[in-house]
């Protein structure tokens, strides 16, 4: 016990020593979580659509004024070469275009059928097909529209299903929201796994290892006064994130536990700093150490749900996040903060956790060697 | 020449010797192309939903086959109380509930109007807009199918999706994930190069022999740049082969304009070498400062249109920006010199400044 203290000491002393260190372990996280969620808005708006207009009708201006007034939809042009829409979509000043054929109006009263053409950029397919989406809804509306002024009054029986939907947790559909505790999540793990592994890897590479190594000090004591440090910068920085950015920037209180928060929280740090000590256990330098680490939290971070969706994924990238121990913790921390969800209904995320956490520590202890 | 010709040597050295290292930039991109090639969509499918159906007649039979033939859903038919769903919620087994009310297809035909209630789980914003608009996307369809034989002046959408017809996901990711693997190794790489040797105390030696500077800074990117190239090689390879991405512009214009931006990205690491003074404080720079502002304002996870002026701007100067929108022109759309001509000047004049600045900071003297 009085030797994990010293070392507990020493370690502390070496942190607080180095100052541009410690200003960046607090800094970076924190500017960070200020800024990054501002720029993460999936919502598709402010469609750029361009009007090729063969027709130049009554029933065509109507359509294109229902268009521009929908407001989803920005007009960037209104022409009548279609060219002019393929050279905008080239150049991306057009996601849409719109082709109303010559005649629309003559024939669609004539024969009772016309079709418009609509080209899409597609290289972002979820903006395509939501862009695409919307634009059929206002054509559709418009055509319910005109179908209702021709037959005026002589109205078909009319059926109409009504949709009505209610946004649970978020009503206003806010997006940062859920981007805060996922962001706060991942900066958590970096902290945590790059300053562990870089920490015991300096020791190495410096040399300082060796005379720690010669020194009574068991295996276990060295492993826990690594870890010990990071543990507690860990939680301050998910401190300082949570109490500060999130609820002074954001407005977002959690709705769930705050104690049911820190202790899956602490939980968690115990898993990812395991991976700290695995890779520093297979890593002679810093650079090496870095490398791993950097792979590691590429897959880590893009494999999680953060950005985009784990059910969209493919079956067998939906098993490899499940063996992701972030996917987990952002799983939590958006389920705790914006439901208020209990432990009942993270039973299963904590068990996999605890699975982690002694995986991974396990692992590194038994790669850790005192002698090289 | 002779003098830079050993140093390259040197360098090179350096860099082989380490095969842990090695085998990990080379594996990186590698892996991470296939895996978030093939993992990473926007798509929303295979939510779980559930329909309360307190009607069960015709109608609502019909629609719920409806919701059953759509790839976005995964129905299950259960009747829940309101409690139930939100508990269901919180334990996050289902996204969405869908409600029909008693009497469905009685006040449907009898009163020309009966409501349906979406409930979603909204603390994904995402995931429940885009549900609530496919919800009404089948419940529409469903209608316009039951009314539609009989109306007058239909109007007909032909939809082309311009490249990309399936609109599948590896489109615009590949780009993107190309652009953050380049950057970012690049990046990593030469970031330690130089404060490596500060820190062991070797830069002293190099210092007080008679090599230039600027030769020292150069023998340092070239072993990157050579090995950034084969790693482009790889990941235009796989791309085509494995992805089924077409490259459909000139290959050349593309491995020109790649080689510029692999040059930028070896200078912004020389330049956070230069400045740190532990290989610690550069890393962390290159890693906790770049991974996740890299991947926010490249473009190809968040629109760059849907962000604050302020962070537009931002994204300015991020030389991914400017290369993924290059690939993407150049690759996809098979655009030429005349597209990418403004991004690749910035790229250039991107490199030139970092170089600069870098070579200016580069000491002479050590404290």
């Amino acid at each position: 016990m009085k030797t994990l203290i010293f070392l507990l000491q020493k370690e502390f002393k070496q942190i607080f020593r180095n100052k541009t260190l410690l200003r960046m372990i607090i800094a970076l996280p924190v500017i960070q979580l200020v800024i990054l969620p501002l720029a993460a808005d999936y919502e598709i708006k402010n469609i750029n659509i361009s009007v090729i207009d063969h027709d130049r009708s009554g029933y065509s201006r109507q359509l294109v004024n229902k268009i521009g007034s929908s407001g989803y939809f920005v007009m960037v042009n209104y022409s009548h070469d279609f060219r002019d829409g393929m050279a905008q979509i080239e150049s991306d000043a057009a996601d849409v275009v719109l082709e109303i054929p010559q005649n629309f109006e003559r024939d669609l009263i004539r024969e009772n059928k016309q079709e418009v053409f609509l080209a899409i950029n597609a290289i972002n397919g979820t903006k395509a097909s939501v862009g695409g989406g919307y634009l059929s809804r206002v054509i559709s509306d418009f055509n319910q529209e005109i179908r209702q002024d021709w037959s005026n009054g002589a109205r078909s029986k009319n059926e109409q299903i009504e949709v009505t939907s209610i946004n649970r947790f978020n009503p206003q559909l806010n997006y940062q929201f859920f981007m805060v505790p996922g962001i706060l999540a991942i900066l958590v793990t970096m902290i945590g796994a790059y300053m562990c592994a870089l920490n015991i890897v300096k020791e190495k590479e410096v040399g300082t290892i060796e005379q720690i190594n010669v020194t009574p000090i068991r295996k276990h004591h060295f492993i826990l006064g690594k870890l010990i440090p990071f543990w507690v910068i860990g939680i301050f920085v998910f401190s300082l994130g949570l109490f500060i950015v999130a609820r002074g920037v954001y407005g977002i209180i959690p709705l769930g536990s705050v104690v049911l928060l820190y202790a899956y929280l602490s939980l968690y740090l115990v898993a990812i700093l395991g991976v700290g000590l695995l890779v520093s256990t297979y890593s002679q330098t810093q650079q090496q150490a870095m490398s791993l680490a950097f792979f590691l939290m590429m897959i880590f971070i893009l494999m999680s749900g953060l950005f985009t969706p784990i059910e969209s994924m493919p079956p067998w990238a939906r098993l490899i996040a499940q063996f992701n121990p972030v996917t987990h913790f952002i799983q939590v921390m958006r389920m705790i903060v914006m439901k208020g969800s209990a432990l009942k209904d993270i039973i299963f995320q904590t068990l996999a956790m605890v699975a982690f956490a002694i995986f991974f520590n396990v692992w590194a202890l038994l790669n850790y060697k005192k002698t090289s | 020449m002779k003098q830079l010709l050993t140093f390259i040597k040197k360098e090179f050295k350096h860099v082989f010797r380490d095969p842990k290292s090695l085998l990990l930039l080379f594996g990186l991109p590698v892996v991470q192309i296939i895996l978030f090639g093939f993992a990473l969509t926007n798509e929303i499918k295979d939510s779980k939903v559930v329909i309360i159906d307190y009607s069960k007649d015709a109608s609502t039979q019909q629609l719920t086959e409806h919701f059953r033939a759509n790839a976005s859903f995964l129905i299950e038919e259960n009747l829940m109380s309101h409690l139930e769903i939100e508990d269901a919620f919180k334990a996050g087994t289902i996204k969405m509930a869908i409600v029909f009310p008693a009497y469905f297809h009685r006040s449907l035909t009898r009163e020309g109007k009966v409501q349906v209630q979406l409930i979603t789980d909204a603390s994904d914003p995402n995931t429940a807009t885009s549900l609530t608009n496919f919800a009404s996307a089948v419940i529409r369809d469903y209608q316009q199918k039951e009314q539609g034989v009989r109306s007058p002046l239909q109007i007909g959408i032909e939809v082309r999706n311009m490249y990309n017809p399936e609109l599948l996901g590896t489109t615009n990711f590949v780009p993107g994930v190309m652009a953050l693997v380049l950057l970012l190794i690049c990046v990593l790489m030469t970031s330690v190069s130089i404060v490596k040797e500060k820190e062991n105390g070797t830069m002293e030696i190099l210092l007080v022999s008679p090599f230039n500077p600027f030769m020292v800074i150069l023998s340092k990117v070239l072993p990157y740049l050579i090995l950034s190239i084969v790693n482009l090689i790889t990941i235009l390879l796989l791309s085509v082969l494995l992805l089924d991405l077409p490259i459909n512009g000139s290959l050349v214009l593309l491995f020109g304009v790649s080689i510029i931006f692999i040059l930028t990205a070896l200078s912004l690491g020389l330049l956070i070498s230069n400045s740190t003074d532990s290989q610690q404080t550069a890393m962390l720079i290159s890693l906790m400062g770049m991974l996740l502002p890299t991947m926010m304002f490249t473009g190809f996870l968040f629109p760059l249109e849907n962000m604050p002026m302020p962070l537009q701007i931002v994204a300015n100067f991020l030389p991914s920006k400017w290369y993924y929108i290059i690939v993407k022109d150049v690759m996809i759309k098979g655009l030429g010199v005349a597209a990418v001509w403004k991004e690749t000047l910035i790229l250039i004049a991107m490199t030139i400044v970092l170089l600069t600045i870098s070579i200016r900071k580069f000491n002479i003297r050590l404290s």
